[in-house]
């Protein structure tokens, strides 16, 4: 049943919020640490558990792929619902130093991926 | 306020609404670039306009989603319908792939939080901003506008800063959307490995979502994965660490 795949990703996501809101309270934070990153990595093991025991079906698969492949819209939504104006309001300030993060952060990608190479 | 015809059914019209401009860009796409600008980089940049269009029609700081028949955009693009998303991109990723990536994974994100900071901390300085909490909180911001206002909110400081610090968190999402798959060929942005260390230095979970999907949607969950610790580790180094560092010096 498709219905499953998407409980399945559903429950990961709320152990990962979980986990990463409990491990900010933990650090004295009312953030969450990391949760959809954890959720991530339990949906690739809980999934990768499910295959190797040939419990996951292709309607079951359905129901987790189907999300990611509406991926691209929900950003487009996202994008749409971003305060765009209120970011060019911020002046010549707020546009300076996201323009120089962004630059920065751009040139050490090639930086960091080269010193790490095996 | 009247009612209108979305009343009961924004979400739907989300869906609609988007799913007609998703369409638009990717005929945009083939036929006005030869598919050389992406689909999606045009969609996002369709959502931007959006969003613009709305904040300028209702002075509202959510974009199209202050526009009442276009409330559903918020359901649809907020964060739990996001998140749903960015974990089912997860599924079929290679475990390998990941632990190959570990160590550089985590120095990506130390040092992109760090690297923002000092850069939205010099800016602030030279702007006139010279308090330590001042330069916090716009450092944060150039971090994510998350970052940005956990940093101010917990080191008190003015709104007017606040609302820098997430100016400064929204121009640096908007540029990343519209720059990486322009810039990714030159940095090197086509595999696994570099889009882990993209995501962890970037940061910001919209930009890295829509920069990735512009560029190469197999890409997304590498940068994804490691974007989501980015404003964790900045809500935690921001008011602590960076702060006492900025004291220190200023």
């Amino acid at each position: 049943m498709t219905i499953y795949g998407t409980a399945l990703l559903s429950a990961c996501l709320i152990c990962g919020l979980f986990i990463g809101k409990s491990l900010g309270r933990l650090c004295g934070l009312q953030v969450d640490l990391g949760g959809v990153g954890i959720a991530m990595v339990l949906l690739m093991v809980v999934t990768g558990w499910l295959k190797k025991k040939q419990l996951l079906n292709s309607k079951t698969e359905a129901g987790i792929t189907y999300w990611s492949a509406i991926y691209i819209p929900i950003v487009v939504a996202m994008a749409a619902g971003l305060n765009v104006r209120g970011a060019i309001r911020g002046g010549p300030a707020a546009l300076l130093a996201g323009v120089l993060a962004v630059a920065a952060c751009f040139a050490l990608v090639p930086v960091i991926s080269r010193w790490g190479k095996p | 306020m009247n009612p209108t015809l979305a009343d009961g059914c924004s979400l739907l019209v989300a869906f609609a609404v988007v799913g007609a401009t998703v369409w638009i860009s990717y005929v945009l796409s083939a036929k006005l670039t030869r598919g050389r600008v992406h689909g999606s980089a045009i969609a996002i940049l369709f959502g931007l306009a959006f969003a613009y269009w709305g904040g300028v029609a209702t002075g509202g700081e959510n974009g199209i989603v202050d526009i009442r028949f276009f409330a559903g955009f918020g359901l649809m693009g907020g964060a739990m319908l996001r998140d749903l998303a960015i974990v089912a991109t997860a599924y079929g990723v290679r475990v390998e792939e990941l632990r190959k990536a570990g160590i550089s994974g985590l120095v990506s994100v130390l040092l992109g939080v760090l690297t923002s900071f000092v850069i939205g901390a010099v800016v602030a300085y030279v702007f006139g901003y010279r308090d330590a909490i001042s330069m916090a909180t716009i450092g944060g911001g150039a971090a994510t506008y998350i970052v940005g206002t956990v940093t101010g909110t917990s080191l008190g400081a003015s709104s007017e800063v606040i609302a820098l610090s997430v100016a400064t968190g929204l121009i640096k999402s908007i540029l990343v959307m519209i720059v990486t798959p322009a810039v990714a060929k030159s940095i090197g942005l086509d595999n696994p490995r570099s889009a882990l260390i993209f995501g962890g230095l970037m940061g910001t979970t919209s930009g890295v979502a829509g920069g990735l999907v512009a560029t190469d949607a197999k890409l997304v969950p590498y940068g994804a994965l490691t974007s989501t610790f980015y404003t964790g580790a900045g809500c935690l180094l921001g008011p602590s660490l960076v702060y006492f560092l900025i004291r220190w010096i200023v």
